[in-house]
């Protein structure tokens, strides 16, 4: 049996996946809803500062055809009292004792105004807190979301106001916009938090339409940066995730965001260490009802793979990331095309010709060309693997012996310990002792 | 009066009539344009007998550069928009396309040739090409079908003086004339004719060479003549009965319906088509359309002989027609008017010179087909009378011999391409047929003293 239940900082849900701080998760309405389609928690969208929002609030990047494979947006908080909220807030709890609801937060910089909304928040019977660093439009500019998570300082500080009065977890939602991400989170952890959610969006202009110059979107005439989420946005996550999560002085629970749409990518997020993962864009596209394929597709995978918890799988990609300097040089690999499979598209070849090495060959057999790899001088680079159409017609072989390694740090005390200078003759000399030929 | 089908109603034969496949719309383009690999040494393009870039003209639809577009295809091709709706796409490049080998659905190329032209000619027909300086000299073209357009467009933009003479008041020769109206519309096969005058080609319509204007006029006129009139009647297959009320060839028959008065076309409520080619199926499915309620197609070899490609054999079976493979007419009876056919069953024999297998009659078969109309598809006759009043020309089996190179003919000054050289073929091989010969008349021309 494939037990999907997660525990992300004490705040505990049936399943991982989690409406994020967003216009999905605005109401009562939308969150039971959401519930009763089988979502495991919401993070209620956040409530704080009186505010008003525009019309034309989002800018799209349709790609190839596809629609919104990125989304961006210049909405704001809620834009209902906090009243309203607080009062729904607690409503939906009740109903739905065994989901998770978190309750994001912003209020201005005044540990008063913390101290008073925290209170309020943890009366509503709400399971934990998200505070939002990260909003990166509208809100910054008034001195919160980015403006907070921006300065590590303040990120400790206002957190620390939260945590002295929380009696229920809180997690910090980092922005992305920030030079090095781990030192936010490591003030979140300094502060007493007891989970991180990441990212928040990412600062971006989407587009300009050029028939009428417009930059989208455009609240009549002007505009401005918003948070850019969606599919494109995922590698992006990944690798911020990463930063945090092979951190060993952060150490915190992460709820995961940025560009989920599937339960494939819910499953890398949690490869690389998240808990429990938060959905906005792939909701605000296709609504709740994607949870059905979230749910079901986990499991299935997760007994296909011989797992029963999230727990066992967590985190597992981790001790991949590793420094540059700790590949090792020797490992060889060439590119194999399987004839019977290829198509003759031989987009294989131009990638290579003009993108990369000049390693394949065109052969005219039977009216049309047949592609061939020059192995001896093909440097690995898998350009022609990816280019391929076809699923595994080209694949990576690897030739060395899977024993020798040599990676560039040792490489480089090795020619400390013989006096060796960095040089390409150096260099050169290593390369042929190894067989490795450079073009 | 042959006995009739009822009229339809107008709103029922729009209906019947109207396009198989609809235009894309401008994100259904995107993404097909988007779905295209744009294979390095395309099979498509090799497949095209014009050889359009397509991954070029496809990409540039990805990006919106649909000017762009249209050029590409049609510096290779003038007679695009005929060519994007009725060429057999899946024998040429739609079935030559790499995604066939991956057993994926292969790229509308057609479709996408025809969301190009559309808007080209929506976006009125702005200058693509610039002519060549006059160079003082004239060609004059015979017939303004495909081939004798193509030559015209081309021959107009490497600074030539073209007049073309088209026996028919409209012009477009079997664009306009013989193509079903649910692939083309007369109106489409016109924006080709209005794009090459736009050239500067110059059309005279309802002129026959060698009644107002002799063949010798023209050989004296003109630098050069280019013969591009397609090819004449319907065979017949001189059996008796061949003269009763009701029977008709498919050309014909077929031109009246693309006059696109429906109402006023008479349609047998029988109807049985002689012959199992693409034209052929174009006048069952037409039969068909005009209200007919049972149409036979009668064919002596099998199914694997038939000539009709799959797409339109499909499209047959789709619109009901009953076929007769290995069945061969033996006479038609009737008074005055055609009532019924007296058939025999076929059996395949040996190999003829063509290569197929010989359909041999099989004793005591026969059988009664009872029909009021009888439509002859069995190709179409060379008009040799006209061929032959041109002097020095080779003619080998109704065809008239070329150089295959240039498309000169054994007279220098005279050059052909189109169904009179090769006896019926696509469109877009008379498409290419008319560029290539401008360019074997430019040759010409520019290397005589």
């Amino acid at each position: 049996m494939v037990d999907l239940s997660i525990n992300c900082g004490g705040i505990k849900s049936p399943n991982p996946f989690w409406l994020a701080s967003a216009p999905p998760s605005n109401s009562a309405y939308q969150n039971c809803k959401a519930f009763e389609q089988g979502w495991g928690g919401t993070v209620w969208k956040t409530i704080g500062e009186p505010v008003m929002n525009v019309c034309n609030r989002y800018g799209s990047i349709d790609y190839n055809g596809e629609k919104i494979i990125g989304l961006n947006n210049i909405e704001l908080i809620s834009d209902r009292p906090i009243e309203v909220n607080l009062k729904e807030i607690a409503e939906t709890k009740k109903l739905w004792s065994d989901r998770a609801v978190i309750v994001s937060l912003m209020v201005e910089s005044k540990k008063e105004a913390w101290h008073d909304i925290v209170k309020r928040t943890v009366d509503t019977g709400a399971d934990g807190i998200e505070l939002n660093y990260g909003c990166p439009h509208g809100m910054s500019e008034r001195g919160m979301g980015a403006a907070v998570g921006q300065v590590p300082e303040y990120c400790q500080m206002i957190t620390e106001w939260v945590t002295e009065v929380s009696t229920i977890p809180v997690l910090v939602k980092l922005t992305p916009n920030v030079t090095n991400i781990r030192y936010p989170a490591r003030a979140a952890k300094a502060a007493n938090a007891s989970g991180l959610s990441l990212i928040n969006t990412i600062n971006s202009i989407m587009g300009i339409d050029l028939d009428t110059m417009k930059i989208q979107p455009s609240v009549g005439g002007l505009s401005s940066h918003g948070g850019f989420a969606g599919p494109a946005v995922k590698p992006i996550a990944l690798h911020l995730l990463s930063q945090v999560t092979s951190d060993p002085e952060i150490n915190l629970p992460i709820s995961g965001i940025g560009g989920i749409s599937n339960w494939r990518d819910a499953l890398e997020f949690i490869l690389l260490g998240a808990d429990s993962v938060q959905i906005c864009t792939a909701v605000m596209h296709y609504g709740f009802r994607i949870i059905d394929d979230l749910i079901e597709g986990m499991t299935n995978w997760m007994e296909e793979k011989g797992y029963s918890s999230l727990n066992e799988i967590k985190g597992k990609a981790i001790p991949q990331i590793a420094d540059f300097g700790n590949f090792n040089l020797l490992h060889k690999t060439v590119a194999r095309i399987d004839q019977s499979k290829c198509i003759h598209c031989n987009l294989c070849y131009v990638a290579c010709e003009d993108g990369a090495h000049q390693c394949i060959d065109l052969i005219p057999v039977n009216g049309h060309n047949k592609t061939q790899v020059r192995e001896e001088d093909c440097v690995g680079c898998r350009l022609c693997a990816i280019v391929c159409p076809v699923e595994g017609c080209i694949s990576m072989v690897r030739l060395d012996d899977a024993v020798s390694t040599k990676t560039w740090n040792e490489l480089m005390k090795d020619f400390k310990r013989e006096n060796k200078p960095l040089t390409w003759k150096n260099l050169a000399e290593f390369q042929k002792e190894h067989g490795i030929v450079i073009h | 009066m042959i006995n009739s089908a009822p009229k339809l109603s107008d709103k029922e034969y729009e209906e019947n009539f109207k396009e198989l496949t609809p235009p894309f719309t401008k994100n259904g383009a995107v993404a097909e344009a988007n779905r295209c690999l744009y294979c390095y040494d395309s099979p498509c393009k090799t497949a095209c007998p014009t050889h359009i870039d397509i991954p070029g003209f496809i990409k540039k639809i990805a990006t919106g550069n649909l000017k762009g577009s249209a050029k590409t295809i049609l510096e290779s091709n003038w007679i695009a928009l005929t060519c994007a709706k009725a060429c057999p796409v899946e024998d040429l490049c739609e079935g030559a396309c790499v995604y066939n080998d991956k057993d994926e659905k292969p790229i509308e190329i057609g479709r996408l040739q025809r969301y190009a032209i559309d808007n080209y000619f929506a976006s009125g027909m702005p200058k693509l090409f610039n002519s060549k300086d006059k160079n003082g000299k004239s060609v004059g073209i015979i017939g303004s079908g495909p081939a004798g357009l193509a030559c015209g467009a081309e021959l107009a933009l490497l600074g030539y003086d073209v007049q073309i003479y088209e026996g028919s008041k409209i012009p477009g020769g079997l664009s306009t004339w013989g193509i079903a109206p649910y692939k083309v519309r007369q109106e489409d096969s016109l924006k080709e004719v209005e794009l090459v005058k736009s050239l500067g080609v110059k059309i005279k319509t309802g002129i026959r060479i060698g009644e107002s204007i002799s063949i010798d006029e023209l050989l004296t006129t003109y630098d050069a003549v280019f013969i591009g009139i397609g090819l004449g009647e319907s065979s017949k297959l001189n059996i008796p009965g061949e003269n009763l009320e009701g029977i008709v060839g498919a050309l014909s028959f077929i031109e009246n319906v693309k006059k696109e008065k429906w109402n006023s076309v008479n349609v047998g409520k029988r109807v049985a088509i002689i012959g199992a080619g693409n034209t052929a199926i174009d006048a069952a499915t037409e039969a068909k359309r005009l209200g007919a309620e049972k149409v036979n197609i009668i064919y002596r070899r099998s199914e694997d002989e038939m000539p009709a490609n799959k797409f339109e054999f499909r499209l047959a079976k789709d619109d009901g027609i009953i076929f007769h493979f290995l069945t061969s007419p033996t006479e038609f009876f009737g008074n005055h008017k055609v009532e019924k056919i007296n058939c025999i069953k076929m059996r395949l024999g040996e190999k003829d010179k063509s290569g197929r297998r010989k359909p041999v009659a099989i004793k005591n078969s026969e059988f009664f087909i009872e029909t009021d109309m009888v439509i002859f598809a069995l190709g179409q006759q060379a008009n040799l009378d006209f061929l032959n009043s041109i002097p020095d020309l080779k003619i080998s089996n109704g065809c008239v011999i070329i150089d295959e190179k240039t498309y000169q003919t054994n007279n220098p000054k005279v050059f052909a391409g189109g169904d009179c050289i090769n006896g019926g073929k696509e469109t877009v091989n008379a498409a290419y047929d008319g560029k290539q010969a401008a360019h074997g008349i430019d040759n010409y021309l520019s290397n005589k003293k």
